[in-house]
């Protein structure tokens, strides 16, 4: 039986057939945070259910939270009410919680790999779009909403129905410059906001598999904004050596047999995708975002898309009233764009990884004048590494703000937002309207990119920098 | 849940690609402990201004669009996050159902847990429906038979989810259809047991007995 990823996962999860394609697949891991999970306790407690395995479910505010000074607390009621709300209810259900002042503590998607929380063949789902990015590890990691946290509290399962197989395959060297983000960003360029959707993406080949676990978790994170279901990469010696160690990974002559039974996870060599497509890393340049969706990427040394060559007038109008909202003019140059805000961080681009390739930028150089820049680790865990190789020494004398784990910038729903009107270069993930704060206009680009805008005071290519 | 069997309505036409999640309910309306009164802020910052007046231009801010209870979008809607928030805005406001020629997955399951109704049906049908719906004529959409109708003759067919649609059409709370196989999941939680994969680490400590459902 030749058989995918995809395919081997789901075969070893399914637990009863329903209707049509639909069937009950087991959930081995469940993340809840703040924001999606309120309704589904509630809805527990009025129907009279409980937690089924409560062992399996782990809970960690992150898109609320305040990224300054934690021991003022919350401010914001609603925020307050919602975090206390998920304490309140992981206590009451048995449910692990990474509590806000606490060393684990991080956004979901950073500190659940980070504790070896996520592994390889898992499948693992949680109230929140960017679970893909757990699909690095070889996992099949998806988001749901609400009704589903309810339904997997109460069931440990979930309905679904077979998605398509799509397989990426990236090959060849990337230029200079060119980081996960730009991988992915061109990927999405390429496939379309929707262009996945209904499909498992499995990023494959040589340029993925030369990826860090960060990288590999950047370019899952993104598979959703091609509207991918899940995004995938088969676990490899690189998986192995990241989890071993980590808190929840299995230890000594366990962790042995694990890897050879998660070795035999990858796709077989005969198994058939429903689509494939083939992109060569060579042709690959550092990216930036223009629109209001991520497929809206192109080369930084580009210049911004003419509505007056869109032949549909229906296409043609939203383009035109996405430039309006962005404030960009047609043919205007990205690297003439200046920026207000520079926001490095969030669950793509939050990691150490990520922090010490922006800091090679911002090494001896410093923020623009009137520039607002901000680096926000991803966890703690994070926080504390950057900090133990003097990153945030390094960042806090190039006039950047050096801040606590969380969201922040990327959701609009705690302190940090960028104003109306506002230009930001953001490592972050999705540049919709008013994703950054009402009227907030987003540009998405890598670590490096969001450092060398910091310093130019407009979008810059990072290619004429010097690493420090 | 409220079931969907059919249902003729004003149909509001919203001829844009990519409508995500961030535009049906922006995040910083999310911080609700309930799911009720996201109506109001259902496309907020199309809806109004900064000042938090409507927007005239906006179709939801006219007559007969706002007791429209379908909605005719484009590609990809309700892409981006999974907030269920987007579906209980929409329900809330009064839409019962979607038709556009694609959906982000997460949104279109989450419709079907409240009883909205994606549909999705050709570019081109769906380009027409705009035009009808720009119209102000009433639209039907049969999930019995799985048909949109508009008018005579106007009719188009569609594929709903199986599993979804009898849910839909039923009303049906999928906690319970799921837990008419609370012994085939306790079945395969036994198996699992004793496997030190999932054991080891002790984090699915999987003693069937103890499950209440």
């Amino acid at each position: 039986m030749c058989r995918t990823l995809f395919q081997k996962i789901w075969d070893a999860h399914t637990v009863a057939p329903l209707a049509g394609d639909t069937l009950l697949l087991y959930v081995d891991r469940h993340y809840l945070t703040e924001i999606t999970s309120p309704q589904a306790f509630d809805g527990l407690r009025s129907a009279g259910r409980t937690v089924r395995q409560p062992a399996t479910t782990i809970a960690v505010a992150d898109h609320n939270v305040p990224t300054s000074d934690r021991r003022l607390g919350i401010s914001d009621p609603e925020s307050r009410a919602q975090v206390d709300a998920l304490e309140r209810n992981a206590h009451a259900f048995a449910i692990r919680y990474l509590a806000l002042e606490g060393a684990q503590h991080g956004i979901v998607h950073v500190a659940g790999p980070e504790q070896g929380l996520t592994l390889p063949g898992m499948t693992v789902v949680c109230g929140d779009s960017h679970t893909s990015t757990h699909g690095a590890f070889g996992a099949l990691a998806f988001g749901i909403g609400t009704s589903e946290v309810e339904h997997v509290l109460a069931t440990q399962t979930i309905a679904q129905r077979p998605a398509k197989t799509f397989r990426v395959t990236v090959d060849g060297t990337p230029p200079a410059g060119v980081e996960a983000k730009d991988i992915v960003l061109s990927i999405i360029r390429a496939v379309g906001a929707g262009g996945a959707n209904g499909h498992v993406i499995e990023f494959a080949g040589e340029t993925i598999r030369k990826l860090d676990m960060a990288g590999r978790m950047t370019v899952c994170n993104m598979s959703i904004e091609a509207g991918a279901r899940a995004g995938m990469i088969a676990p490899d010696d690189v998986t192995f050596a990241y989890l071993r160690g980590r808190p929840h990974a299995p230890r000594g002559a366990s962790f042995e047999r694990a890897v050879e039974r998660w070795r035999s996870l990858a796709s077989d060599r005969d198994a058939r995708f429903d689509r494939e497509l083939h992109l060569d890393a060579a042709t690959f340049a550092p990216m930036v975002t223009w629109g209001t969706s991520p497929e809206d990427a192109l080369p930084i040394d580009g210049v911004v898309p003419d509505p007056a060559s869109v032949s549909d007038p229906a296409l043609r109008a939203q383009l035109t009233a996405k430039l309006a909202y962005i404030g960009l003019t047609p043919g205007q140059r990205f690297t003439d764009v200046p920026i207000d805000v520079v926001f490095i961080g969030s669950c793509t681009n939050g990691r150490l990884e990520d922090l010490r390739a922006a800091a090679r930028i911002a090494r001896g150089r410093h923020v623009a004048p009137g520039v607002r820049a901000l680096v926000v680790p991803g966890s703690a865990a994070v926080k504390a590494a950057a900090e133990a190789e003097g990153l945030d020494a390094t960042f806090r004398a190039a006039g950047f703000e050096w801040r606590e784990a969380g969201c922040s910038m990327c959701v609009g729903m705690n302190p940090d937002r960028v104003e109306p009107g506002r230009r930001c270069a953001s490592t972050s993930n999705r540049n919709f309207q008013g994703r950054q704060g009402p009227g907030s206009r987003t540009h998405l680009l890598s670590p490096p990119m969001a450092a060398a805008a910091a310093i130019t005071g407009r979008l810059a290519d990072v290619r004429r920098f010097a690493m420090r | 849940m409220r079931a969907f069997t059919t249902l003729t309505a004003v149909a509001a036409p919203l001829p844009l690609a990519n409508v995500d999640t961030d535009t049906i309910v922006p995040a910083r309306f999310m911080k609700t402990l309930t799911r009720s009164g996201l109506g109001a802020k259902l496309f907020h910052d199309l809806r109004y201004d900064a000042s938090g007046n409507e927007r005239p231009d906006f179709v939801l801010n006219r007559a007969p669009y706002r007791a429209a209870e379908i909605l005719v979008a484009y590609d990809n809607f309700g892409c981006g996050s999974s907030r269920e928030h987007a579906p209980w805005a929409l329900l809330d406001f009064g839409i019962r159902c979607v038709i556009a020629p694609s959906f982000g997955d997460i949104f279109a399951s989450n419709c079907s847990k409240n009883g909205v109704l994606p549909v999705a049906l050709p570019p081109a049908a769906c380009e027409r429906l705009v035009a009808i719906a720009a119209a102000g004529m009433h639209v039907t959409v049969d999930l019995e038979r799985e048909t949109v109708r508009a008018g005579k003759g106007v009719a188009w067919a569609f594929r709903a989810d199986p599993f979804r649609r009898t849910l839909l059409l039923r009303g049906d709370d999928d906690i319970d259809v799921t837990l008419q196989h609370r012994d085939a999941i306790a079945d395969y939680e036994r198996r699992r047991a004793g496997d030190e994969l999932y054991t080891c680490t002790g984090f699915v400590p999987v003693p069937p007995e103890a499950s209440s459902a």
